[in-house]
């Protein structure tokens, strides 16, 4: 596995790939922290479209963006949510 | 009625102000009417730069206080028909002059030129906010580097939240050969990145300090590359179509040869 990663860095060895790559990822961050606004749009759109599937409980949703590392100080950006469940809708019945 | 075009980046140093001399030179170099506004206050350079620092009476904030004329704070450049200077205040800060004060300093401009190009502070703080206040268009510089583009991309989101919503994008200081061996981010890659409109290219070139140490805009060398690059975009500027400069073949010894050989005065397409 590590060989199969190394064939890949090797390709990308240019630091210009890495300048690249690199800014990409804190540009996503930065981008989302321009408007302080911005995650709870996000969440408020969550919610909307959760809620036709499901009850869940609003005060203790979360939502964060994080750097989740890919081994071998591959790096890449997520949308993190926590959404507590309180109860399934019961949609599937009718589309049964 | 002129176009209020603020020339900006986020980052300090990659060339605003060089930035700012030249494509005003190389539009009077056009006939057009062009003023060079001075927006950073407290730490005023364009004067230097384009060798007026010794004609400096008034300033924009003896003009936007009242204590003289606009007419007799502007500086007329005696070697470009129809280039003036609105030098910034040394001795004052930001806070100086208000959004509101740029907004009416550039509409009382706007009647007498065709362009207005204002240089605007680094940061993103007071003095930035008092430079895009009264522009229709904004110019970002960015040189290819990390830090360079991360700020160019704040600035940018600024820039959209206060209603200057299609920036271009000038790529300074590019090194090819840097770019060949894959050292330095290429115009694509900082396109790509930054997802706004390419205005233009300035390669790197010791003839910018150079001119710079004279006080003379580099567009008045007719050999330099990165004269050349800002007369394009002064060109741009005003609505034409120019091609890129080809640079590929420009910044090699191979390429000065094969230019050397093929005869100086081969027309760049």
């Amino acid at each position: 596995m590590l060989d199969f990663f190394k064939f890949f860095s090797k390709e990308d060895n240019k630091s210009k790939d890495v300048a690249k790559e690199r800014l990409k990822l804190v540009l996503i961050h930065d981008r989302a922290n321009v408007s302080p606004k911005f995650l709870e749009m996000v969440k408020g759109d969550i919610i909307k479209v959760i809620s036709n599937y499901m009850e869940i409980d609003e005060s203790s949703f979360t939502i964060k963006l994080s750097r989740i590392e890919q081994g071998d100080d591959n790096y890449s950006s997520a949308l993190v949510a926590n959404i507590p469940i309180k109860r399934m809708k019961n949609i599937g019945k009718n589309n049964g | 009625m002129g176009e209020v075009v603020v020339i900006t980046s986020g980052k300090g140093g990659v060339g605003k102000t060089t930035t700012t001399a030249n494509i005003g030179t190389a539009l009077a170099l056009e006939e057009k009417k062009v003023v060079l506004l001075d927006a950073d206050i407290g730490l005023r350079n364009l004067d230097v730069v384009m060798g007026l620092e010794n004609r400096i009476v008034y300033d924009l904030v003896d003009v936007v206080e009242g204590t003289c004329r606009l007419k007799q704070a502007l500086i007329r450049d005696k070697r470009f028909k129809g280039l003036f200077l609105l030098p910034a205040a040394q001795t004052r800060d930001k806070n100086a002059v208000t959004p509101a004060q740029m907004q009416k300093l550039c509409e009382d401009l706007r009647e007498q030129f065709d362009f207005i190009l204002i240089d605007s502070p680094a940061g993103i703080e007071q003095g930035f906010k008092n430079a895009i206040a009264g522009a229709d268009r904004a110019v970002v510089v960015t040189a290819p580097e990390v830090s360079a583009v991360r700020d160019a991309d704040r600035i940018i989101g600024l820039l959209a939240s206060n209603e200057l919503l299609n920036p271009q994008l000038i790529v300074n200081r590019l090194r090819m050969d840097m770019v060949k061996r894959g050292d330095m981010m290429n115009i694509e890659d900082t396109i790509d990145i930054l997802g706004i409109d390419l205005l233009g290219v300035v390669p790197d070139d010791e003839k910018i300090i150079v001119s710079s140490n004279r006080g003379e805009p580099v567009v008045m060398e007719s050999s330099s590359l990165a004269g050349q690059a800002y007369r394009n975009i002064a060109k741009r500027l005003m609505g034409e179509e120019v091609p890129l400069i080809d640079m590929e073949n420009e910044d090699t010894f191979i390429g000065r040869l094969r230019k050397f050989f093929s005869g100086r005065n081969k027309k760049k397409e």
